[in-house]
């Protein structure tokens, strides 16, 4: 059993790897335990790569086939690498009644990205969430992982504006 | 660990919390740590070391006090005080008020008389707002796990089961199964490869987090409750099903796990009885269909979430083809205070054919946004009106959504049914998990189908055909409708692929995903034909071609 798993190397000698070898571990390479390994993925590099389906794949001994459909299954999973920052806004029923689509809006005008797309530059992803379970804070937006509840469009445009413009001074790049 | 080693932790911790005088309760649930409670905690931490009041005055982390909207929230005196949207500035003034009684600034005190406590009965969300969920000796001192020992060391399981049916309890995930049935069910189903209890905590509906605060404020009650069902129905492990998207859950949820098994409440030799119980997290990564108890059972055996047919069911073949008991997070949260007060006390409360309470989770366009829990049989207008505070900026009430994309939405002219099981699906709504949306008329009844018909359509899982391509056209054909460019046969033929996708799909996600359409057709059925005939939108929110200034 231990022989056979040895087999499966990391993609890279990234010390990273060694996380999701401890979770493969702690599942005892059970096949049943794909979705968990795949979170630690993410979790660790921040989306997962071909590369890093392959190697889960022969690691847990499941078809990369069924890996692929499990990680293109749930939404929760990226194939893209996310920008430098992250905006998620809530979709959820409270906060579209609330005006949710006019936050989507806003970013689209400062950043000019749409639900589910980075800016060019890669500073900026923006996200649609399902419902963060923050209802209370309707209509809410996720700011680089801390929420943020009450939004309204002009909030939102101001701390795009300083996403974007934190690029030019940081890496001095002209457009 | 036996019951004298958990009176004796018991009396502990609440000989521990006696010589204080003053309590400061500071909730750190999700929405309140979202506003920086955690710094108001801080803030409250400091004060009180700097004038020396440490000996009298204790702060401490508490779960969700339900309202939300005004958070981060503060209480003291058993929330006899209680402040609003507290910042780390008001430290002192909430020390001044607390302990030297001087007035606090009007802007942060919060009635704590407010019919939106006042109205509400508790019993899942009884320890939510008084006990650290961090903590499991906090939840020992007000009964925890006593429960449990009692059905371990003096209840045979088929007693417990006895008392969960007498108490009339049905599941609380929406569809409203008798949960003592489902119980003996799976304790008759002969598991000779184990058997398993999983706690459904992927709530996926939008509009709804009952759960979540649940998970954030108690945990402990989950676990206790899944490891009352485990040994009622003869299982030795479990599994909560919880959301990615709830990482404050998990990890409270995953820490209590370790408390318990530390104090021997959970593991092998559960209180020193012959009875084991091991409890795993399973993480949920972003599909609704998991709600869905066959395609749960297909993510946590790691495949993609797609729902099988029924029978079998998982009572008899569930998780890797063994007899499954699958109840929600509120479901198991009833369970404790039933076996410790007896199923007649339970079915003293509610509606004949709908027991006990039931928690909703309020948003909208209502004053009082949160978390409140009443007895089944409480009427509509007492929830929006009374305990949620009407509806804000002078609006009119337009119609309150149940139950999520399997639900409905209900007008103004039943607001003084009461709501349990039956009328609601009488109207044709549901129960659901418990999400309740209240609209005003800024919201259009066809938008609000679309939305939910694009959160279906987004949301199949693609399996079955009336699902996938059913949901997928009932878009087009409401999207049409909204831009003005529909015509009397669509409308039409809507109706006729809501049948079908109604009564030919696998699972419930597509046999209930029409159900805003047929109930927004049915009491605002002028509103599609406005849109249609003379293609303007009464609340201006869709895009249509007459429709002057329409913003967003």
């Amino acid at each position: 059993m231990q022989g056979f798993q040895a087999k499966a190397s990391p993609p890279s000698d990234d010390r990273r790897w060694k996380i999701v070898e401890g979770a493969m571990r702690r599942h005892g390479h059970e096949s049943s335990s794909l979705i968990e390994v795949l979170h630690t993925v993410q979790e660790t590099f921040g989306f997962l790569t071909d590369d890093a389906l392959r190697y889960v794949a022969v690691a847990l001994r499941v078809p990369y086939s069924k890996v692929y459909g499990v990680a293109t299954f749930y939404h929760f999973f990226s194939l893209k690498p996310p920008g430098e920052h992250t905006c998620v806004v809530c979709t959820g029923t409270a906060c579209y009644i609330k005006g949710a689509q006019s936050l989507l809006n806003a970013v689209d005008e400062i950043a000019g990205i749409k639900a589910g797309e980075t800016t060019k530059d890669g500073k900026l992803s923006l996200l649609t969430a399902r419902c963060l379970g923050a209802c209370g804070l309707a209509p809410a937006i996720v700011y680089d992982g801390e929420v943020g509840g009450k939004a309204t469009a002009d909030s939102v445009k101001e701390r795009v504006r300083t996403y974007m413009q934190s690029e030019t001074v940081a890496t001095g790049v002209g457009a | 660990m036996n019951q004298e080693d958990l009176k004796e932790i018991a009396e502990k911790q609440k000989e521990a919390n006696a010589p204080f005088e003053h309590n400061i309760h500071v909730c750190v649930a999700a929405s309140c740590l979202s506003s920086h409670s955690d710094q108001v905690m801080t803030a409250l931490d400091q004060e009180v070391k700097k004038r020396g009041l440490e000996q009298c005055c204790k702060v401490k982390g508490v779960g969700c006090m339900g309202l939300c909207a005004a958070g981060p929230l503060v209480s003291s005196g058993n929330n006899e005080k209680m402040f609003q949207n507290v910042t780390a500035m008001d430290a002192a003034a909430i020390v001044d008020n607390v302990v030297d009684e001087k007035p606090a600034p009007a802007a942060i005190v919060l009635d704590s008389k407010l019919p939106f406590f006042r109205g509400q009965k508790k019993i899942v969300l009884e320890n939510c707002g008084e006990i650290d969920p961090e903590k499991i000796e906090d939840y020992i001192a007000v009964g925890g796990y006593e429960a449990l020992f009692h059905a371990l060391t003096s209840m045979t399981p088929a007693q417990v089961i006895e008392q969960i049916s007498k108490s009339g309890l049905r599941g609380r995930g929406g569809a409203g199964f008798p949960t003592g049935l489902k119980w003996s069910t799976v304790a008759k189903a002969p598991g000779t490869k184990g058997k398993y209890v999983i706690c459904n905590a992927d709530e996926g509906d939008p509009g709804a987090f009952m759960d979540r605060s649940v998970l954030e404020s108690d945990p402990h009650r989950i676990l206790e409750g899944m490891a009352i069902a485990a040994y009622a129905v003869g299982a030795n492990k479990g599994y909560i099903y919880c959301r990615a998207e709830y990482p404050l859950a998990v990890k409270r949820l995953k820490d209590a796990i370790k408390q318990a098994e530390k104090l021997g409440v959970l593991g092998n030799e559960v209180c020193d009885t012959r009875f084991s119980f091991r409890v795993e997290v399973r993480l949920g990564a972003g599909a609704f269909v998991c709600g869905e108890e066959t395609a749960l059972i297909a993510s946590i055996e790691g495949n993609r979430g797609t729902p099988r047919p029924r029978p079998p069911f998982p009572a008899q073949s569930g998780l890797w083809g063994t007899p499954t008991l699958i109840n929600n997070v509120e479901t198991f949260a009833n369970i404790a205070p039933i076996v410790r007060n007896g199923g007649d006390w339970f079915a003293g409360i509610g509606t004949e054919k709908s027991k006990g309470t039931k928690v909703f989770a309020l948003a909208g366009r209502v004053t009082n946004t949160g978390l409140i829990e009443v007895p089944m049989g409480v009427s509509l207008r007492e929830i929006v009106y009374k305990l949620g505070g009407g509806i804000p900026d002078g609006r009119k009430f337009k119609a309150v959504q149940t139950g999520g994309p399997s639900g409905g939405c209900i007008p103004e002219q039943y607001l003084d049914m009461a709501v349990d099981y039956e009328s609601l699906a009488s109207v044709g709504s549901i129960m659901g998990s418990g999400g309740m949306i209240v609209m005003d008329d800024s919201s259009c009844m066809v938008d609000v189908a679309k939305y939910f018909m694009d959160f279906c359509m987004s949301e199949s899982c693609g399996k079955c055909v009336p699902c996938r391509v059913g949901t997928a056209h009932m878009y087009d054909l409401l999207a049409k409708i909204t831009n003005g460019t529909a015509s009397q046969e669509d409308l039409a033929m809507l109706e006729r692929i809501a049948e079908v996708v109604k009564f030919t799909s696998l699972c419930g996600l597509g046999q209930t995903s029409p159900n805003p359409v047929f109930s927004t057709l049915r009491y605002f059925r002028d509103e599609y034909l406005n849109h249609i005939e003379r293609k303007s939108c009464g609340a201006g929110v869709c895009s249509q071609p007459k429709a002057a200034g329409v913003g967003a």
